[in-house]
């Protein structure tokens, strides 16, 4: 692996963007001292190279990912790529590196700092994907799905696939609000699209009454004398809540009222 | 009699009454099948299942748990539903639940149905109004989610099999872990009529699958396999009896799971423990965790407990205390010893367990290593050597093995429990070092 340069490359944010730019590394025989997205924009004291995406070398930059290396790589890659690890294209470049030195063995080398890092990155994207399965919380507007999320990981490319196999006849729109982006899904077919904003209809009354019900339904399951906020707490993130139906309004009063058993700080 | 007779209420109020009848069945998993959408249906299943929320006691919720009715013939003093208590009673309509339960997975909130229900008039009558429901959900609105059906003890046989081929999962419940309490407590049912149906489901079960083999469009039979649960703490048994029975159902009766349910006194009776009695929450949790080291770790039962000691340690979980009593096992070399091996420390898991096989291949490992890998060092220091070493600071002599596991969570639980679970110390005011001497077996 040549040594870091002094030079900082930069692309549109896109993943053939990146595998792009590992084209350009590997051919220009140089590591860049940093990979960032034109949006980040930031001044830098580098220079800076700007790598225009090209659909051809990112092929050739991907097939060798998964002939040199393994297919497995290939698909954590592009998991690392989804991740909101800080800095994860240099990290990325790194393990690509690594593995096309010691070939389908990186994936076992759990050990290897870079590897580590990206590792733990993909882990926290899988497992919010997980726990979103279950958290997502739709409104039905004449027939139409329409949910938001905050997610902290890129997850809709991955999540999509469960909606899609859920509802094979359906038509949903889930808009992931970090991120600025709308899965559009119908009938088994979908596309991920970036939007400024956007902002569903307001509620129905039969909307409203199953969001009644669902609430009614939530504060009844509990056992009392079983109380456990930690426990809670540990298994539903407080950040999901905002956008799920049994919990949004707990935000307020509610959770006003649960800080008596929770001491903030902890 | 109290009233038995169903009052006519509207979909919320009957959710709120039926959804508190269900709640002290815990199982609310969604697990054990695979199953992708299909055009024309509506849902699927995931084989690992999925949470939707968690409630106020930390639970999961998975399933829409409710009782179709709570208008039972049936006198169990152990239970709120029992006829004799004075409750207000409701039933769904089998149309009205499929549609509140189809409303709700449209939306997210569930992965599906867990329906259970009082007897109604009788177990026959109680499971065709269950197969309504179930009928309606799977052939009128193609519902592909997840189905967990209570078979009603003392049902015919063949309503039993008409259930499981709608299903994905069926349950019994052993209620009590022993015959003597069972006829103490529930005198309506007995352990032939709890456990006739646990038969007929698995034959069914095993049945369905050799006829797979042959036929791929033959219908399964609750491919999800048959659960059941029992309460802990309302009648005497001890938890190396529980773990026993639970083994002996896993192994006879091939169950997928057993849940446990510490029992909270809802009822005054001379047979059951007083109404301030507080729901023994650490045995319960104790016990899922003997559970989970029977299914994934391959412990029998007679390794954790005995005659002799009959009761789980409430100061250190079951793992550490099978490695404490077999410290002639230990240390084991990370870096050599077989997978078998190192699922048995301490601070090791099934995962963590598959990472050192994997990481040692290219290279040995040491603890920083280990750390990355997800092992919990705090645990697992005491019991291992990595490169023929012990970690750096760490005795490896019995008793600073327990000053250690003992530390802060059991300490916590010392100052919750004594006087009140801790039957064990007269004395209140128990120490640390009282506590050590207790396990080390000098007291």
């Amino acid at each position: 692996m040549p040594d870091r340069s002094d030079v900082v490359y930069s692309y549109d944010g896109s993943f053939r963007g990146l595998m792009t730019c590992v084209y350009e590394s590997f051919y220009a025989r140089e590591i860049p001292g940093n990979i960032v997205s034109w949006s980040h924009g930031q001044a830098t004291l580098y220079d800076v190279k700007e790598i225009k995406t090209d659909s051809e070398k990112a092929r050739k930059v991907m097939k060798a990912i998964s002939e040199k290396i393994s297919g497995e790589a290939m698909t954590f890659v592009y998991h690392a790529f989804l991740t909101c690890l800080c800095g994860r294209e240099a990290h990325i470049l790194d393990f690509i590196y690594l593995g096309f030195k010691y070939g389908r063995k990186v994936m076992r080398m759990l050990t290897d700092e870079t590897v580590y890092i990206l590792n733990k990155a993909v882990g926290h994207l899988l497992n919010e994907t997980a726990l979103l399965r279950g958290f997502v919380r739709f409104s039905d507007f004449g027939g139409g799905l329409v949910a938001t999320i905050e997610p902290k990981n890129n997850v809709l490319p991955i999540l999509k696939y469960h909606f899609l196999s859920r509802y094979p006849q359906g038509f949903f729109l889930i808009h992931d609000k970090t991120n600025s982006l709308l899965l559009i899904a119908d009938r088994g077919k979908s596309r991920i699209i970036s939007v400024d904003g956007f902002t569903p209809p307001s509620a129905e009354s039969d909307e409203l009454r199953y969001r009644a019900l669902w609430k009614s339904f939530y504060d009844t399951i509990a056992v009392e004398g079983r109380e456990n906020p930690k426990c809670r707490m540990s298994h539903m993130p407080k950040r999901y809540w905002a956008n799920m139906t049994e919990m949004s309004d707990r935000q307020g009063r509610g959770l006003f009222l649960e800080r008596g058993l929770i001491p903030e700080g902890k | 009699m109290f009233d038995t007779e169903v009052i006519n209420t509207d979909i919320s109020e009957k959710l709120a009454i039926l959804g508190a009848a269900a709640k002290y069945d815990v199982a609310c998993t969604s697990s054990g099948v695979d199953r992708a959408g299909r055009k024309g249906g509506v849902g699927s299943t995931v084989a690992s299942g999925i949470c939707h929320s968690f409630a106020a006691d930390g639970r999961c919720i998975s399933l829409l748990k409710v009782l179709l009715s709570n208008s039972c013939v049936f006198d169990c003093s152990y239970c709120v539903n029992r006829r004799t208590n004075d409750i207000k009673r409701a039933s769904f309509e089998p149309r009205e639940l499929a549609d509140l339960t189809m409303q709700f997975y449209r939306r997210n909130y569930i992965e599906g149905l867990f329906l259970s229900s009082a007897v109604i008039r009788n177990p026959d009558y109680t499971c065709e109004q269950m197969i309504k429901v179930l009928e309606i959900l799977r052939n009128e609105y193609r519902f592909m989610g997840y189905i967990h059906a209570k078979a009603i003890p003392g049902a015919d046989e063949l309503l039993i099999r008409r259930i499981g081929l709608l299903a994905d999962r069926m349950s019994v419940n052993i209620e009590l872990p022993s015959q003597k309490s069972l006829q103490l407590l529930a005198p309506d049912k007995s352990k032939e009529k709890i456990l006739n149906p646990m038969r007929t489901i698995q034959r069914s079960i095993t049945e369905s699958r050799t006829e797979l083999v042959r036929y791929k469009s033959a219908p399964r039979f609750a491919p999800a396999g048959q659960s059941t649960q029992m309460i802990v703490g309302a009648s005497p048994e001890t938890d190396y009896q529980i773990l026993t029975l639970a083994a002996a159902l896993y192994r006879g009766y091939g169950l997928k799971r057993v849940f446990y349910s510490a029992y909270i006194p809802m009822v005054e009776s001379r047979n059951l423990p007083a109404l301030t009695t507080k729901p023994p929450l650490l045995r319960e949790h104790r016990l899922y965790q003997a559970d989970w080291l029977m299914r994934f770790y391959e412990f029998e039962p007679s390794e954790l407990l005995d005659e002799k000691n009959p009761n789980f340690n409430p100061f250190v979980d079951p793992k550490c205390s099978w490695a404490l009593s077999h410290l002639d096992r230990f240390p084991v070399e990370i870096n050599s010893a077989e997978y078998e091996t190192l699922l048995r420390i301490p601070g090791v898991g099934v995962k963590s367990a598959k990472k050192i096989v994997a990481a040692r291949r290219s290279g040995p490992l040491d603890f920083e290593g280990l750390k990355k890998l997800g092992v919990v060092l705090k645990r697992a220091q005491y019991f291992i050597l990595c490169k023929g070493k012990a970690m750096e600071g760490v005795r490896l002599s019995r008793e600073s093995i327990l000053r250690g596991l003992m530390s802060d969570r059991s300490m916590q639980l010392l100052d919750g429990l004594a006087g009140e679970q801790l039957s064990l110390y007269d004395n209140e005011t128990v120490t640390r070092a009282d506590v050590i001497k207790c396990l080390t077996g000098q007291m």
